[in-house]
């Protein structure tokens, strides 16, 4: 038994006649080009369903795709409703999310594979991280809800959202942080270590260097994640019908910074959009197409920024 | 030069972060904070856009359903709140505790409107003991001929709102005599163009959503004639039946609650409210739901200017009561 098993798999690596080997090649390609087909299918069915939904919805929101869409606030007047407040609301909440997790994030990340000891502690981190990447949303929103609302006191505001949307974000680019530094080479660590570099030296001018692609990648993932979320944002209390903009981050007084518009009540698009959808009248439901088209458009954009950033990064890698 | 750049970025978020949390978050922001249902935000959304464009105060609206809406109420965090039923005697309570008082504005009606395919040439108009039969608890019936044996043999296909919603309390209280007292084995939804969608989708469909979303699809839906308990005569839901009275019992009052501690005598929201009343007739009808009559407008706001808190539902929701009772009983 034992040495058939061990021939059989000797005339796989090593056919004895050149028939053989030619049966061999012939199997293998055929099996590369099933392979091949199938892989093919399902990303040409994936890219389908998406642009067939995209297509669909820029077609239902055409009319509303101007400039105007972009400029007015929501109103009950389906025509002249638009997207002001809350463009502005999700950028700013971006921004706060992008503020807070992305500093914290790496800094984990970093920590936790070039710093941390390898003990029972770190493994229960490591496991933990990695669950929260797989939490629903819903459970961001109400510890959210409990921690900054009524702990914090922070209030139903634009900082509130911001620290949830980066809660949820936070897990991501940590074990994306974790994956592209673990995607460098033990070498160059050796090489720097070997002319004398610090250990600070080290994960500073090399390892951040190297995994800032990776890195970038996992940090605009998850913003486009967070952009399209709207369970946690709706626990903390995002409202639907505000007609004005937060106060402006840029005064024309001394200090010229205000930080005002991080108490402002918000709302955002993915709300907006349900908002519209769920009211009678036809019209806003082309509001609400438009406005779908505009959330697609835009993590579209965040991704494929994502992408070129990597392919720009990776090239001025010389190892 | 490449690390330096990094450097400065995590130096100038962490300044950022810094800043974020120092900062004095008990700022005085003047904003009109209203929450609650979802079918009175229509309504007041309408009021809050003209309201802040002629006077130039900020007014937020939010939907959180009439519970929701009510908890943030009761804690001081809104100063109006609408709702699609009369507050229940928990949410009562839930503000005594933490002493919030309210003034109960009834501001228009909704009719709940009972729909049918548009293949559907039996079904004109039902009795209360009908729709009885088909929506109470451990009802049975599977087919249109189960309920009135003049009606085919069609198989019949349920459409209604999710349990957490103003529209199955009252609807549920006027046919089955109970709120939230209902057969369970229908096609739930919340948003109501879901129903919309089902109900012309299936030739044995029935469901019951809100006036407006009929009127929006009346090329799709039939909508089915009500007789009241103890009439004969079968109507129709429309903004006469319903002003008038006759559209009976599935017509409701839809309410602001106005914060009546401290909400009542800031010059902001009074204007507010004041503006709500007078504009009423117009807009209400504007976003197709069904204004008050204008002696029943005149009454809330004789109720408004007086300022007497309390509800005079007393936490239970009842069915078909008069606004002028209504207020007769707060005012008591």
């Amino acid at each position: 038994m034992e040495q058939n098993k061990v021939d059989a798999e000797h005339s796989l690596i090593k056919p004895q006649t050149l028939e053989e080997v030619r049966t061999m090649i012939r199997t293998h390609k055929r099996n590369d080009f099933i392979f091949s087909s199938i892989g093919l299918l399902t990303i040409t069915f994936a890219l389908l369903t998406l642009l067939i939904l995209f297509v669909d919805l820029v077609m239902d929101g055409y009319p509303k795709l101007n400039y105007q869409f972009f400029t007015d606030f929501p109103s009950r007047r389906a025509a002249n409703a638009g997207i002001l407040s809350a463009w502005v609301g999700s950028s700013l909440i971006m921004l706060v999310t992008f503020i807070t997790a992305v500093p914290m994030g790496v800094a984990a990340g970093v920590y936790l594979e070039e710093y941390a000891p390898k003990n029972w502690f770190t493994d229960i981190v490591e496991i933990n991280v990695t669950n929260l990447a797989g939490v629903p949303s819903i459970i961001y929103g109400l510890l959210a809800l409990g921690l900054f609302v009524y702990t914090f006191h922070l209030g139903q505001t634009i900082v509130t959202a911001g620290l949830t949307l980066g809660l949820l974000m936070l897990p991501i680019v940590i074990v994306s942080t974790r994956e592209a530094i673990r995607s460098i080479p033990v070498a160059i660590r050796e090489a720097a270590y070997a002319v004398g570099a610090t250990k600070w030296q080290v994960v500073l001018h090399h390892v951040i260097q190297y995994s800032f692609g990776g890195i970038l990648t996992g940090i605009i993932i998850g913003m486009a994640r967070a952009l399209g979320e709207t369970a946690p944002i709706i626990t903390v209390g995002a409202l639907t019908f505000i007609a004005f903009l937060p106060p402006a981050p840029v005064t024309s007084v001394a200090p010229f910074i205000s930080f005002e518009w991080l108490q402002s009540g918000f709302t955002v698009l993915p709300i907006q959009m349900f908002s519209w959808l769920s009211r009678p009248e036809h019209a806003f439901h082309i509001n609400a197409a438009a406005a779908g088209a505009v959330i697609i458009m835009l993590t579209l954009v965040m991704n494929g920024t994502a992408i070129w950033l990597r392919y720009r990064i990776r090239k001025n890698i010389k190892w | 030069m490449k690390s330096n750049k990094i450097n400065n970025l995590g130096l100038a978020a962490l300044v950022a972060s810094t800043f974020t949390f120092s900062y004095n978050i008990n700022a005085e922001v003047k904003t009109i904070a209203i929450d609650g249902s979802s079918t009175v935000y229509p309504i007041t959304e309408a009021v809050a856009e003209d309201f802040q464009k002629k006077t130039g105060t900020k007014v937020t609206v939010g939907v959180s359903g009439t519970g929701g809406g009510f908890k943030k109420f009761c804690r001081g965090e809104t100063m109006i709140s609408n709702a699609s039923r009369p507050i229940s005697k928990k949410e009562m309570d839930m503000c005594a505790e933490s002493g919030i008082t309210y003034i109960e504005l009834p501001i228009a009606y909704d009719a709940l409107t009972l729909v049918t395919n548009k293949g559907n040439d039996w079904a004109k108009s039902m009795t209360v003991a009908e729709l009885n039969k088909i929506w109470d608890s451990g009802s049975s019936v599977k087919n249109w001929k189960d309920v009135n044996p003049a009606w085919p043999n069609q198989p019949m296909k349920l459409f209604g709102p999710g349990a957490d919603s103003g529209t199955f309390d009252y609807f549920t209280e006027a046919i089955n005599g109970r709120a939230k007292k209902s057969r369970s084995d229908y096609t739930a939804s919340e948003d109501d163009n879901v129903l919309v969608t089902g109900v012309s989708g299936d030739k044995g469909g029935l469901g019951y959503f809100g006036l407006a979303y009929y009127l929006e699809n009346k090329d799709k839906l039939n909508a089915v004639a009500v007789v009241a308990k103890g009439k004969t005569e079968a109507v129709l839901p429309s903004e006469t039946t319903v002003m008038d009275g006759t559209y009976q019992p599935l017509a409701r009052p839809l309410f602001i609650y106005v914060n009546g501690t401290k909400g009542a005598f800031d010059k902001d929201v009074k204007a507010f409210v004041e503006y709500y009343i007078a504009n009423a007739p117009k807009l209400v009808k504007e976003v197709k739901y069904v204004p008050l009559n204008t002696s029943e407008y005149a009454a809330v706001n004789k109720h408004w200017q007086g300022k007497k808190a309390g509800s005079g539902f007393n936490g239970t929701a009842e069915v078909g009561l008069k606004i002028e009772d209504l207020i007769k009983r707060i005012k008591d």
